[in-house]
């Protein structure tokens, strides 16, 4: 579904990522560790295609269409998601209103019709009990004045809406109190279906006890310098990632 | 690559201006020039009775003493040469029309084009329509509707003939003929507008609109309107203007009066779409408008909310005399620029009964390297004990050649009184549009999305068909967001 060969990208001057190769499959699921500053939210942001993040070189294709030649809303469209670190605030804009013109747009894109607010408001209201939550966060304004975990939770709310096909969540486990994370690890969980890939990014092995990875990742220095399974996550959390980057030339 | 959020937005306001057609009528139009002949044809054109006449004239020789407050504002344009203007224009087939049956075709037609369909069946349900086409008033529908419940609804021509005692007794009694420089000028030569009254306790049952549309080359347009809501009567009054593209700037100076007696309330809207002159500032419309309402009785309210896209320069600050003790005043503001558009806007209000409360939200916009200012005054006489203000006023940046200022006057004369200002100034963000583009809308979309929710507070207030035009003036969907 998602192959990535060689990925080099930087913003400004800046080198970040440097050789990122990875292959997602349907039905996968994969997490992403490393530590701070190591550029797994840069792999993610580029993969979305943030404008602010310049690919210098290597390859990405999703679902077989050249990934890197889409602009962000195409991507979208195609059924890639991203759930991001830093949900960004909309002020005056209903999350209702925004969710239905997000879905359909990407209901065009897969050629189904749009629906009108009626249909919406139920449609809505099914994905509300994934996340466990009630009518009144639809006419919130998005994001604006959410604490951190509402933004984190309000992100996979939109995931249940428009039912990607891959999923990238950006440290959506960040900030959440024991209840949320439950809530978020079984909204995605449930979300995950034989067609679809999920990809997370997180510093806590914790998370994967609920979102069980199939493959898990280091990136050190815009590198990935270790690939396992999910007994490689609790040796990181053993041993920390010293073991694994002290090789690497920064 | 994607377009920068800048140029997406500058195309989307940019839209070629889909209202500048020239509508090919055979008019009739004073020569040039201002002097006391003018004013005296004007009034005799519109077989006005000498009072009419002798208040023009009176207006006119305090304009001559007056000076143009060229400095006042943060606005800047090459000197008026106020005898190149034309002060009277009007299609010719303009008698007074009995029905719509007489009224030319190729007006209909113009209307029709600009989305103001003037047969009663095609308009919008609920909507009385008065169009002004140049200097005078050329339909007014639903008036039989609105007689009898005596709501009079008709042009200024009209109610200076038929009803000339309300118009003796209000004209000019909220914006007097030597109030500025424009109101002044207004006054002298103004030759058409809106007339509106109100019985006791009517509530208006639908709303009433005028539609001005100026068609002649290096014509002025001065109309007039007046709204007078007596005791307990409620309406809602809709305004909307559009002008051809034409390179030579032109000039608009309106007087807009309103009076809310005792538990009245006025609710006045604007959507303003003047011809704002092409890329290079060449041309477009110079908006220089008086706009005032008067609290006069207790319990009263009136309530402006503008949305203002167009003009090339933008001078108008429609204002508030809380004059009644626990009256209402509000000013709801919008305010567009790009290109090189110039919009110094804002409100006063003015507190001198008991109680009286104002409520301030102004949002400015700038694209391009437009300038907006919001300019207000916040006066509290001595004698308004208990009066509230609140004013909110806030500026979104597109891109990095415009500008956003902000004058707040405060005057506050007695100390019961309590007066808040906030103020922000944001720049629309790379971030927020990224985030809507990965959510699967477009730049274009995106943009709108954000500039409406920033402008949520205003379009709220708007009517609905009112909301619909905005929506459509700064290609905005806004289903859903409003309300
Ligand atoms: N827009 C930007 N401008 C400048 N530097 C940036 C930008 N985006 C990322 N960086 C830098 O690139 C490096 C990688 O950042 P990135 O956000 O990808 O790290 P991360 O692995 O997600 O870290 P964390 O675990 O803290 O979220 C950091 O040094 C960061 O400061
Ligand atoms: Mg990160």
């Amino acid at each position: 579904m998602l192959e990535i060969i060689n990925l080099h990208a930087r913003v400004g001057d800046k080198q970040i990522l440097n050789g990122i190769s990875l292959q997602v499959r349907v039905g996968e699921v994969h997490a992403i560790m490393g530590p701070n500053g190591s550029g797994k939210s840069t792999l993610a942001q580029v993969l979305a295609g943030h404008p602010a993040y310049e690919v210098t070189a290597g390859q990405a294709t999703f679902q077989g269409r050249d990934l890197l030649d889409l602009e962000p809303e195409e991507r979208a469209r195609a059924g890639l998601f991203l759930a991001f670190q830093y949900p960004v605030e909309i002020p005056g804009v209903s999350n209702a209103y925004f969710l239905r013109a997000a879905l359909n747009e990407i209901r065009k894109a897969r050629g189904q019709e749009e629906l009108d607010p009626i249909d919406f408001m139920d449609l809505a209201e099914e994905k509300l009990k994934l996340v466990e939550w009630g009518p009144d966060i639809l006419s919130r304004a998005v994001n604006a004045g959410f604490s951190g975990g509402e933004k984190k939770r309000n992100e996979i709310l939109q995931m249940a809406v428009l039912e990607p096909t891959l999923a990238i969540l950006d440290e959506t486990d960040s900030g959440l109190d024991i209840d949320a994370l439950r809530i978020v690890a079984e909204g995605v969980n449930r979300l995950r279906r034989p067609d679809n890939a999920t990809v997370v990014v997180t510093h806590y092995q914790r998370l994967l006890n609920y979102i069980v990875p199939d493959f898990v990742h280091v990136i050190a220095a815009g590198r990935i310098v270790r690939s396992g399974g999910r007994e490689l996550a609790l040796e990181l959390e053993a041993k920390g990632y010293e073991w694994l980057t002290e090789a690497v030339p920064a | 690559m994607s377009p920068s959020p800048e140029s997406s937005v500058e195309s989307l306001v940019n839209r070629e201006y889909q209202y500048g057609f020239v509508t090919d009528i055979e008019s009739e139009s004073l020569p040039p020039g201002l002097n006391e002949d003018v004013v005296r044809t004007i009034s005799a054109k519109k077989q006005e009775p000498a009072w009419m006449t002798e208040w023009r004239l009176k207006a006119y020789r305090r304009w001559l003493e007056m000076k143009e407050p060229h400095h006042w504002a943060n606005v800047s344009y090459p000197v008026i040469d106020y005898q190149k203007i034309i002060y009277y224009s009007a299609p010719r087939t303009a008698k007074p029309l009995g029905s719509l049956a007489e009224v030319d075709p190729e007006l209909l037609r113009t209307y029709e084009k600009l989305g103001i369909p003037l047969s009663e069946q095609k308009l919008f349900a609920g909507v009385a329509v008065d169009a002004i086409f140049d200097s005078v008033s050329v339909a007014t529908t639903f008036k039989e509707t609105l007689r009898k419940q005596g709501i009079v609804f008709c042009s200024m021509n009209e109610a200076i003939r038929e009803h000339p005692d309300l118009v003796q007794a209000y004209l000019g009694s909220v914006v007097p003929p030597n109030d500025n420089f424009f109101a002044a000028l207004n006054a002298a030569v103004f030759s058409d507008g809106s007339f509106v009254y109100i019985p006791k306790g009517v509530r208006c049952p639908m709303e009433l609109s005028t539609y001005f549309r100026i068609n002649t080359a290096d014509t002025g347009q001065f109309e007039r309107t007046l709204i007078v809501a007596d005791e307990g009567a409620t309406v809602s009054y809709l305004e909307g203007c559009t002008a051809p593209k034409r390179d030579t700037n032109q000039l608009h100076a309106a007087v807009v009066e309103l009076v809310a007696l005792r538990g009245a309330t006025i609710k006045y809207s604007t959507v303003q779409n003047w011809y704002a002159g092409d890329a290079e500032g060449k041309g477009g419309i110079y908006n220089f408008v008086t706009k005032r309402g008067k609290c006069a009785g207790d319990d009263s309210k009136i309530s402006w909310t503008q949305v203002e896209t167009g003009s090339a320069i933008t001078w108008k600050y429609p204002s508030v005399i809380l004059q009644g003790d626990r009256s209402v005043g509000e000013f709801y503001s919008v305010a567009v620029v790009n290109g090189k558009q110039q919009a110094d806007t804002g409100t006063k209000m003015i507190h001198v009964g008991r109680d009286t409360r104002s409520t301030i939200v102004s949002k400015g916009i700038s694209a391009g390297q437009g300038n907006n200012s919001y300019r207000g005054l916040v006066k509290v006489l001595g004698r308004a004990s208990g009066a509230r203000n609140y004013t909110q006023c806030d500026s979104m940046l597109i891109g990095n050649r415009c500008g956003a200022h902000t004058f707040p006057y405060i005057d506050v004369q007695n100390p019961t009184a309590a007066v808040e200002h906030e103020a922000s100034t944001s720049k629309i963000g790379e971030d927020q549009i990224f985030y809507l583009k990965q959510r699967g809308l477009n730049t274009e979309n995106a943009i709108s999305m954000i500039v409406n929710g920033f402008c949520k507070e205003v379009f709220k207030e708007l009517p609905m068909e009112f909301a619909v035009e905005a929506q459509k003036l700064l290609g905005v969907s806004l289903e859903g967001s409003v309300g």
